[in-house]
């Protein structure tokens, strides 16, 4: 089953899929995940517990120290970073930290800004390269 | 709409200056994309938060742009590392840690950076005058940056900080910007205070939280001794909240009034601070009751200027605390420089004084005993050290801390 693609822009390009996890707060990665595992470690976050590591994170914006750029980058480098993000606001922050770890480690990990409403943790997301530079993120 | 890029902008994404030049250009545009910036612009200077050493992408980023040919294009000076390269004894480290901490620090400097390894760039000779626009990162340098001297920047950190030093550029946006610069929020302050430092801290923890994303004014601040005090006040605020600017009424240049610092327009929301309000924030920074045991004092967060030391030194005379506690001083090496030439220190180890420069007591392993309790006059450092470092905080001004060390266990107030 195939949910209505939608289109947003992409901080940085890339494609990706996997299981959405769906924040309802929004996550400093500097003091909120362990770099070594992808856990949320944030004790005042809802998802205490949960981990990001190959998830489709979905959340409405980044937040706090602009420490979460080198957090992001090292945990693209370790693996326990998300396979792509999601933001419905744009974050100068997590865009740093993708692009600098695409600098640094060629992984492109994708992070787009588009609406999120009506996605759900668990659902299959694919991010996509569409036509014009969109990026085009849909259900599978 | 577009972001516009000058010819040089576009000679440097092009690699035409080298392949540093051009990774720096690429993340910088990446970055004024994601603010919505319409073109870039010229800045005098940078300092850059990126001596701590947070992982190994933090070390790859520099090596990649030294080996790029990468250099700063302006004055550009570092903030604390996680190492006393003036006292290297003083830090705890495996050789594990230290081999990349310290090479971080050293990489900096191969990029042409200054060797200040401070949080107080604006006590140094780089320090920036009224309206230049500067790359800072560090949130206490860019909220005394911007307030106490009427420079102007955006609360840069990681990675960016560096890319605005090494193309000399920073997206036009935000605090760069006159037109955003206003005051929204008006805190009122009420009844007739005395200019403690405890008072700056006070309001300066309150107004952090309560700004949010908005930009204070504070009125019926009395007017402060020193610039100390207004750095106390702004690092308190960039702790409990992300204030890059605030206007303080009378006192701040962008503030000569009250209709100046609001642009003339009313205020968002005004909020009323009363002696009840600060004397609450502040008890919040201790967890600890008087008279407990005390295992050291931690002063110079942000780092201690010349004058608080001018203030400190005579206090430990007339107190003389013995070396049961010690007394741990975070300060720049080019203030240390100076008190050491003029042999201001001499005698001062015998009160328990261990200067700390390039680092901070909070960021690294230097306090000897972090299962005991720490006194400090900073806000900053009693809200951020029992996380970071473990220790149970007392806070108090500094002559109750001088007064405590002397005692061995806290004790305020005293006479």
């Amino acid at each position: 089953m195939r949910g209505p693609d939608r289109t947003g822009t992409f901080h940085l390009a890339g494609s990706a899929q996997g299981p959405a996890l769906v924040l309802s707060q929004a996550l400093s990665f500097w003091g909120g995940i362990d770099v070594e595992t992808g856990d949320i470690i944030d004790h005042s976050h809802p998802n205490l517990g949960g981990n990001i590591a190959g998830k489709i994170l979905v959340m409405p914006s980044g937040r706090g120290s602009s420490s979460s750029s080198s957090v992001l980058a090292e945990a693209i480098r370790r693996g326990t970073a998300p396979a792509g993000i999601i933001l419905e606001r744009p974050d100068p922050i997590l865009a740093v930290g993708a692009i600098v770890a695409e600098f640094l480690y060629e992984i492109s990990m994708p992070l787009v800004v588009c609406e999120i409403s009506g996605i759900v943790s668990g659902d299959r997301i694919a991010i996509d390269l569409g036509e014009d530079a969109q990026a085009m993120v849909s259900k599978i | 709409m577009p972001l516009e890029l000058n010819a040089g902008d576009q000679s440097m994404l092009h690699g035409e200056q080298g392949s540093a030049a051009a990774a720096a250009m690429k993340i910088l545009v990446a970055f004024a994309k994601a603010v919505d910036a319409r073109k870039l612009l010229d800045i005098a200077g940078a300092h850059i938060d990126g001596c701590l050493y947070h992982g190994q992408a933090s070390l790859d980023f520099v090596e990649r742009l030294i080996e790029g040919g990468g250099r700063v294009r302006v004055p550009t000076t570092l903030n604390v590392g996680s190492f006393d390269l003036m006292h290297p004894g003083l830090v705890k480290m495996t050789a594990a840690e230290e081999v990349p901490a310290r090479r971080l620090m050293k990489a900096h400097l191969e990029l042409g950076c200054q060797a200040t390894f401070t949080c107080a760039p604006y006590q140094t000779r780089f320090r920036p005058g009224f309206g230049e626009q500067i790359a800072w990162g560090e949130s206490n340098a860019i909220v005394f940056a911007n307030s106490v001297i009427g420079a102007r920047t955006n609360r840069y950190g990681d990675f960016i900080d560096l890319c605005c030093a090494i193309t000399g550029r920073a997206p036009a946006w935000g605090l760069h910007l006159i037109e955003n610069r206003r005051g929204q929020v008006l805190f009122e302050l009420t009844g007739g205070l005395e200019p403690t430092d405890a008072l700056f801290v006070g309001v300066g923890l309150i107004v952090g939280q309560r700004s949010g994303d908005r930009i204070p004014v504070i009125s019926g601040l009395p007017p402060p001794r020193d610039e100390d005090q207004l750095k106390a006040l702004g690092a308190a605020a960039a702790t409990t909240g992300a204030v890059a600017l605030f206007h303080a009424v009378g006192i701040t240049p962008e503030a000569k009034t009250r209709d100046e610092a609001l642009h003339g327009l009313v205020p968002e929301q005004k909020i009323r601070i009363s002696c009840a309000d600060i004397d609450h924030a502040l008890a919040r920074l201790s967890s600890v009751p008087d008279g407990v045991l005390l295992a050291a004092v931690s002063l110079g967060t942000p780092h201690f200027s010349y004058e608080e030391w001018m203030r400190l030194l005579p206090l430990l005379r007339e107190v003389a605390p013995g070396r049961g506690v010690p007394i741990y001083v975070n300060t720049g090496r080019a203030t240390l420089a100076r008190l050491q030439d003029e042999g201001a220190l001499a005698g001062m180890g015998a009160f328990g004084l261990v200067p700390v420069a390039d680092t901070c007591t909070y960021v690294t392993t230097i306090i000897e005993r972090l299962d005991g309790v720490v006194m400090t006059n900073s806000g900053k450092w009693a809200h951020y050290a029992p996380g970071n470092i473990g220790v149970s905080v007392a806070f108090g001004d500094m002559e109750d801390c001088v007064r405590s060390a002397a005692a061995g266990r806290v004790v305020r107030g005293a006479p």
